[in-house]
Formats: C-alpha cells, structure tokens, sequence
C-alpha cells in the first residue's frame, strides 16, 4: 500500500454571502494514490468545482473559505498554506483543468507563450528549449501541425483544440495530480471520447494521479479505478467503481446508475430522480437526500447519517450496525 | 493592415473636405467684421470697402470657398488678416507648443492614471483603492482653470518653486528649430535651457494631466476588474504565476482596449488647445492661437486653426484604431 498523493480529510468550504452563509462543501473526504485515476460525480450544484478549487488554493476569497478540514499533498497540510508555497505547487505538483475551455485561455497571447510561460515559471530553461518543449507538447496531446499552431492564437482553434492545449499546459511540469473538473461537458461526444482517451494514455505513461470530476458515469466507468459519490456538499458513497457499479448502496447512486440510459434496452422514459438538488445549507436536520429519497425512514429526517464501511463507504441510514 | 491604414488615410480626404466647409460656413455666420476690426470702428466706408476688396471679402462665399480650398491643394493656408505673415509659418510654432505640452500632460495622466487604476482593481476595496477613486472623482469634477491658479499661487507666487508663464526664459529664449523646446534645447547641447522647459511645463501639464489621469484610472479599474474575474486569469493562477505578472501582464493586455479608447479622446481633446489651460499659463498654443483669431475675425486663421485641429483628431484616432489590433489578436483589419 502506498501513501496518498492528495488525501483531502473533512473539508468544509463556505461561502459567506449577503444572504449568510453558504455551506457549498460540508465536509468531504477522499485521497488519490500515484498513478490512480479518481472519479468524483454529483449533480449540478453538489460542490465539485468548489472541491478542486479549494485544493489548488484558487477559491474566489471573498467570499469563499475553507473553514475546516485539512488537505495533505504527499503528507504535506497545505490547508492554509502560504500563496509562494501554493505558487511552487500550483503547475508544477498539482495541475488543474477547467471547466469551461472557450474562456479558459488568455485570448490575447499566443497558444506557445502561454505553454511556455507555464513550462517557465517552474523549470529553469531557456526561451527556445521552453518553445520546444511547447511543441512537444502539443503533439503530445495529438494535435496536428504543432509547429504552427504555437504561434496561433486561442479564437483560432475549436473547442476541443482549446481543451487539448488546456491539457498540455497542465501536463508541462509533469504534476503528480491533475484535477480534470468535468473536462469534457463542453465538448460533442466524439471529441469527448478521443480527450478521455488522451488522459488515459497520458496517466498510463506518466503516472500522474488523475481526479475526473463529472456526472457522466459512462466516463467513471472507461476511465475510474475509484469513485466518489457527492450529493449536497458531502460524500455519500465511495468504493471501487466495480463495486458500486454492481452493488450500489445509496439510493442517491442507485438512481444515479438508473439514470444512465441503456443503449440495449429501448425504455419508454429515462429514469430520473425526482426533485433536485436542495440550496446548500438549506435542510438543517437530517439527511440531505431524504426529501428525495424513495427509502425515507422517520428517522431520517431527524438523524444525520455518517459515513459506514470498509472498503465500500456509503452515508445512509439503511446501513447503519 | 498596412492597405486598411491606407485607405484610412484616403477616407480622411473627404472628411476634412466636409470639415473645412462646415468652418468656413460657421465662422461667416459669426456677426462682425474683419475689416472694422481692423480699421477700427472710426473707419470711413469706403476704406471698408476697399479692405473688403483687397481681402475678397466682396465675393460670393462659394468664389471665396474655392479659392480658399484651391490654396489649401498647393499646401497655402492663405494669409494672416491681422498680422499678414503666411499661415502656415505662423501656425507651426503653436502647434509645436500645444504637442508638447499635450505630450507630457499625457505621459502623466497615463502613467500615474494606469497605474492607479490597476492598484485600485488588484487591492479592490483597500484603503488605496477608496483614496485613489476618491481622488479620481474629485479629478473629474475640478475645474482646470481653477486647478492652474491655484497651482500659480501655491508653486509660483508663495513658494517660488516653478515659474507660472511661458515656455521659456524670456531673457534667455530657446533658439527655436523644431519649436519642441525639449528637443531643440538638447539638439544645441542648452541643457541648462532644457531644465528650464522643464520647469516650465510642469505647473501647466499637471493642471492639464488632472482629467484624462482621473478618467484613465478609473476606466482602467472598471476595465481590470471584469478582466480579473475571467477564466484565463484562473487558468494564469493555475500555473502558478505571480500576482505581479497576472496583473500586469495577463489582466492589462486584456483591459486595454477600452483604456486606448479614452487615452485618443483626451489625447484629441488636449491637442484642440486647451485655450484656458494655455491662457492661464500665457502658453503660446493653438488654442490661444485660434482664440485670438476668433477675436479679431481673422477668417484664414480660424479656418486654418480648426482644420488643422481636426486632422490632428482623426489622426489620433487612426492610431488609436490601428493600436487596437496590436492590444487584441482577434481584432483584425483587412
Ligand atoms: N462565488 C460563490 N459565491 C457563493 N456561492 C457559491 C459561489 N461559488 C459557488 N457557490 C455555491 O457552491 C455550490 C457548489 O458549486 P460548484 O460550482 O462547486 O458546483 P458543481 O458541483 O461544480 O456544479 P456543476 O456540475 O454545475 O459544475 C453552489 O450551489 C453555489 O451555490
Ligand atoms: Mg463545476
């Protein structure tokens, strides 16, 4: 067994707003080993961007904050860390890719001065061997005509372009993690598939942990060995992706996987979970799920569940000893 | 980009064709007479007549307008009503005079204006931003003439400091050879002159820096602080970029545009000749220039005056079009 790269222990992340305080990660727990790849899925609005922000220490401030809950990067608690230690590990041990790869680059600088800006900023080298290494790395995530396409500028290439330059900029200093939050919502299916096959390959060759944030289980299942299931700024479930894909505890997740449609069977109507996400923070006393769930019990509306088991965790009532 | 400055250039042509008849429809639309100025209001009439004869005065607008636009073709401005001396060496000491002056006005209002700007976006709601913006507006809404008195009375008549009038020493004149007394002063090696342009310039370009600083710095902090709220500064973040650099490189790139845009206005506005800045300040401008003119009706200057005015405008303009694409790739011209 080896240690966690990224071991992330009770975060809780608040917003504090006008409108008091929004409680958008109530604490939550997972860790990544080297050469892993982590799934993490949840609805719209459960606290996945506000998750991987809080990690690489970007959180809009204010009015965010982590208010509790410790984040160890290789044993490291870099909870609180200082900004010039956050700046040594942001590119170069922890790398992220957004969300949204239309506006994730700086429009008015070249798709090479920016690669090799971020190849610069932690390794010491000169101008050219840096544009080298840019060029390496754009036919690194397969792009064509690399030499050209350093001197281009973002509004010149499509959306997947843009998020395969997203990608080598983050690989550039070979990070140990890289957080993919929900890398490939943005872009049509086919694209979608060759940018998941792109980290596949990339975490096999170089080892990096992978975190993929998304609500697309057909992705967890290609590309996780882990899964994490979030609702409402908590865990709800977690295990090996084979386990809660056969054996799914929670009755969030058991409606997740029903919700996926089945290309064999021809169902009338997809299976959806009724209702939706509650506001963070506005269901005080109990399980967050259970004014959705089909198994609500009295007692859940009283008693917060924590989260039970070995290997296979799930937050629920109906499992508790 | 090089043929879209061309015909830019070329689409100046009708324009300043269409200017130059609005001024000379205008000014003989203002009551009085140049010849009266002239001869003094104890003129007999016939003397009136025949100045108006000698002047062209006598003829139709449009003869007069063809003429006056046939000269302007060869590069004549015409001829002085008032001094008699060709106007187009008559005009080139204050224009010189007002580009100068408009030139270090604006080198202060961008410098101190940007930087202020970014600071304030950078350290939102710090106690240098609430200063600074308070400035700003207090910038916006103070009247220059009052500024430069002001200025007068504390750094000239009480401290002695700096001198109040003038370009120069007059005991001691700039030998003029381009009229930019900073350049001519250094070409003949003057640099004890040089230092008295300086001073010279100072009170007055501060007075004349006021507004532009305070409009610039507050465009460039509205204009930075929506930029900094964009995914590729998160992205820069990501890197592991210094805040210096993400600021100043990554966020300003970005905002500038807009800040062009208000730098060629003012920049526009300054060279019009700010004539109460320049009258304050006994600066021999254009502003003061054409503000004479208009005085004693001197119809050849006036229109000179203000065509020349008008083709420093859209030239600025240009630029600041032309500049645009050099800020932001995605802006292109063909
Ligand atoms: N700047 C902010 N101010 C206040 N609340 C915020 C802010 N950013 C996020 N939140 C809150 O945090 C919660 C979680 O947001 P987050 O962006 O992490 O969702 P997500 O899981 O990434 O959703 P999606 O799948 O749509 O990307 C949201 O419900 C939102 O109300
Ligand atoms: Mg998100």
């Amino acid at each position: 067994m080896t240690d966690p790269v990224l071991d992330v222990k009770g975060l809780k992340t608040y917003f504090f707003t006008d409108d008091g305080q929004v409680p958008a990660v109530d604490g939550i727990d997972f860790h990544v080993k080297e050469g892993e790849i982590l799934g993490i899925v949840g609805e719209s609005g459960c606290g996945k961007s506000v998750t991987s922000l809080s990690v690489m220490g970007l959180l809009p401030s204010p009015p965010g904050k982590v208010v509790d809950g410790k984040i160890l990067y290789n044993g490291e608690d870099i909870t609180y860390a200082s900004e010039s230690r956050m700046r040594q590990i942001r590119g170069n041990d922890i790398a992220m890719i957004f969300q949204e790869p239309m506006t994730s680059l700086n429009p008015v600088f070249t798709i090479g001065s920016q690669l090799i800006e971020a190849i610069r900023i932690h390794r010491k080298c000169s101008k050219k061997q840096a544009r080298a290494r840019a060029i390496d790395l754009l036919k690194l995530v397969g792009l064509p005509r690399a030499d050209e396409l350093v001197d281009e500028f973002p509004h010149q290439l499509s959306g997947g372009m843009r998020q395969r330059v997203m990608i080598a900029m983050a690989m550039a200093c070979d990070p140990k993690v890289l957080i993919a939050d929900e890398p490939t919502t943005a872009l049509d299916v086919t694209i979608q598939a060759q940018i998941l096959d792109l980290m596949l390959k990339l975490n096999r060759e170089t080892k990096t942990a992978i975190i993929i944030i998304t609500h697309d289980l057909g992705v967890v299942a290609q590309m996780c060995q882990r899964l994490v299931v979030m609702y409402a700024g908590k865990v709800v479930e977690e295990g090996t992706v084979k386990d809660i894909y056969n054996n799914p505890k929670h009755p969030y997740t058991k409606g997740l996987i029903q919700s996926v449609p089945d290309m064999r069977e021809k169902k009338q109507r997809l299976y959806s979970i009724k209702g939706s996400v509650p506001k963070p923070g506005s269901i005080k006393k109990g399980c967050q799920f259970a004014p959705r769930c089909e198994y609500v019990m009295t007692d859940c509306l009283e008693q917060e569940p924590q989260l039970t088991g070995n290997e296979h965790l799930v937050r629920c009532l109906l499992y508790r000893e | 980009m090089l043929s879209y400055a061309t015909r830019r250039v070329l689409m100046l042509i009708p324009v300043l064709f269409g200017m130059s008849l609005i001024v000379f429809s205008i000014i003989r639309l203002i009551p009085g007479d140049p010849a009266q100025t002239i001869l003094g209001t104890k003129a007999t009439q016939e003397a009136i007549q025949s100045l108006h004869h000698a002047l062209g005065l006598d003829k139709p607008w449009f003869v007069q307008y063809v003429s006056y636009l046939k000269d302007l073709l060869t590069g004549d401005f015409g001829t002085s009503i008032r001094t008699n001396a060709p106007i187009s060496q008559e005009i080139w000491p204050h224009l010189a005079a007002t580009m100068e002056l408009s030139f270090v006005a604006m080198i202060i209002a961008i410098f101190f204006g940007i930087n202020a700007g970014i600071i304030s976006a950078w350290k939102q709601n710090s106690i240098f931003d609430f200063t600074a913006m308070v400035i700003a507006l207090i910038g916006v809404s103070m009247p220059v003439f009052w500024l430069g008195l002001l200025e007068q009375w504390g750094f000239s008549l009480e401290l002695h400091w700096l001198p109040s009038i003038g370009r120069d020493n007059i005991r001691n004149a700039v030998n003029p050879i381009t009229h930019f007394f900073l350049i001519d002063t250094l070409l003949q090696g003057r640099f004890d002159q040089f230092w008295v342009v300086i001073k010279h310039l100072i009170l007055p370009s501060v007075a004349l820096a006021t507004i532009p600083m305070a409009i610039i710095a507050r465009m460039t902090r509205s204009s930075m602080l929506e930029v900094m709220r964009s995914d590729y500064i998160r992205t820069a973040r990501a890197k592991g970029q210094r805040m210096f650099w993400i600021v100043y490189k990554h966020s300003l790139k970005n905002a500038f545009i807009p800040i062009l845009t208000v730098i060629g206005l003012q920049t526009g506005l300054l060279l019009g000749g700010a004539i109460l800045t320049e009258t304050i300040f006994g600066w021999p401008g254009i502003g003061r220039y054409v503000y004479n003119a208009i005085q004693y009706r001197d119809y050849p200057v006036i229109q000179s005056g203000i065509l020349v005015i008008a083709f420093f405008f859209v030239m600025i303009n240009l630029i600041v079009d032309i500049l645009y694409a050099v800020f932001d790739p995605r802006i292109k011209y063909r």
